[in-house]
């Protein structure tokens, strides 16, 4: 890794983002960026149309359980001409989990979001396809949400008929 | 008169429940059902250095209608469980399954929401084997100790 692409890189996001750019953290291999989240869309065209971040390599969610801003969202991105990776993350509160889709940007965001949805219940304004992707449709709860229990909630899950019909 | 002189030389008389018990005990024919890590310990069973076919099991049948034991190796999800059931209903009675290594009996370290905690939950389970993964002697000890059921149980109902 170049530190001087890396620095140069960050100058330029640092001009564009300006003061919506809340958290610079250069302590890991990579840099960890955190943004607004009305400026995801923004952040996002600017990052691959201007400094080539062409691959979306995952995109992850947490719950930090913390009573404002709860759901935390990053997106790992990967810029092929300059050898850079990026965290970018994207805080989002409980009462309104919707971030807008990147799927306009990165076709791959698309099954990355539907997992996202799948197991913290945020919502992708803009998803062409925005379905449960592990889970059965018709499951109500959100399971990697940390108030739901390690072994489930009983019964939620369907299991095989044991007394076919022929018996 | 004896029945030497009747048959000749060469015979002997059984029963037939005791003829179809020693058919059937040496020729249990496996279904594998591989989910998981498990899955490579018992191709390790029906390889030449385990040698299943001592015991009559090395036919690994990929159709659940010519099979008679299920090994259930592998954490099993709630998903696969539908997948596993209906398999399972297609084998022809008798039948017998065996659940082979911690996930498959009791969930194992997969302690979590989509795991079905052993495939007991859906399954008649007559044999349990422990390990993660159990080595393929412990599959042939399972075998076996199958073997001793199907000598053990009665093969022939009388219609009542």
């Amino acid at each position: 890794m170049n530190i001087e692409i890396r620095d140069n890189l960050l100058q330029d996001i640092r001009e564009f983002m300006g003061e919506d750019l809340l958290e610079m953290n250069l302590e890991y291999t990579h840099p960890l960026l955190r943004i607004k989240r009305d400026r995801l869309h923004d952040a996002c065209r600017f990052l691959k149309n201007t400094l080539h971040f062409i691959y979306l390599n995952e995109i992850i969610g947490t719950d930090r359980f913390t009573s404002e801003d709860r759901f935390e969202v990053i997106y790992h991105l990967i810029s092929l001409r300059n050898r850079q990776r990026l965290f970018l993350k994207v805080r989002v509160e409980e009462e309104y989990p919707v971030l807008p889709t990147v799927t306009d940007f990165w076709k791959s965001a698309n099954w990355n979001e539907r997992e996202v949805f799948d197991m913290f219940g945020i919502r992708f304004e803009g998803h062409p396809d925005l379905r449960r992707i592990f889970l059965p449709e018709d499951f109500k709860y959100y399971p990697l949400r940390k108030e739901f229990p390690l072994l489930g909630v009983p019964g939620s899950l369907e299991m095989p008929n044991t007394t076919p019909d022929h018996d | 008169m004896s029945l030497d002189r009747v048959m000749g030389e060469g015979y002997f008389t059984t029963t037939v429940d005791a003829l179809t018990k020693w058919g059937r005990a040496n020729s249990v024919w496996p279904m594998p059902m591989g989910l998981a890590c498990c899955a490579i310990e018992m191709m390790a069973f029906a390889g030449p250095k385990y040698d299943a076919a001592r015991f009559g099991s090395e036919v690994f049948r990929f159709s659940p209608r010519q099979s008679d034991v299920m090994i259930v190796a592998g954490w099993c999800t709630y998903k696969m469980s539908h997948a596993i059931r209906r398999v399972w209903d297609q084998m022809p009675d008798p039948k017998w399954c065996i659940a082979m290594g911690a996930c498959a009996s009791t969930g194992g370290m997969h302690r979590c929401y989509g795991v079905v905690q052993g495939v007991d939950n859906f399954l008649p389970v007559d044999y349990y084997i422990s390990g993660c993964p159990p080595r393929p002697e412990s599959i042939i000890n399972a075998i076996l100790k199958i073997q001793d059921k199907i000598k053990e149980q009665q093969s022939l109902k009388l219609d009542s």
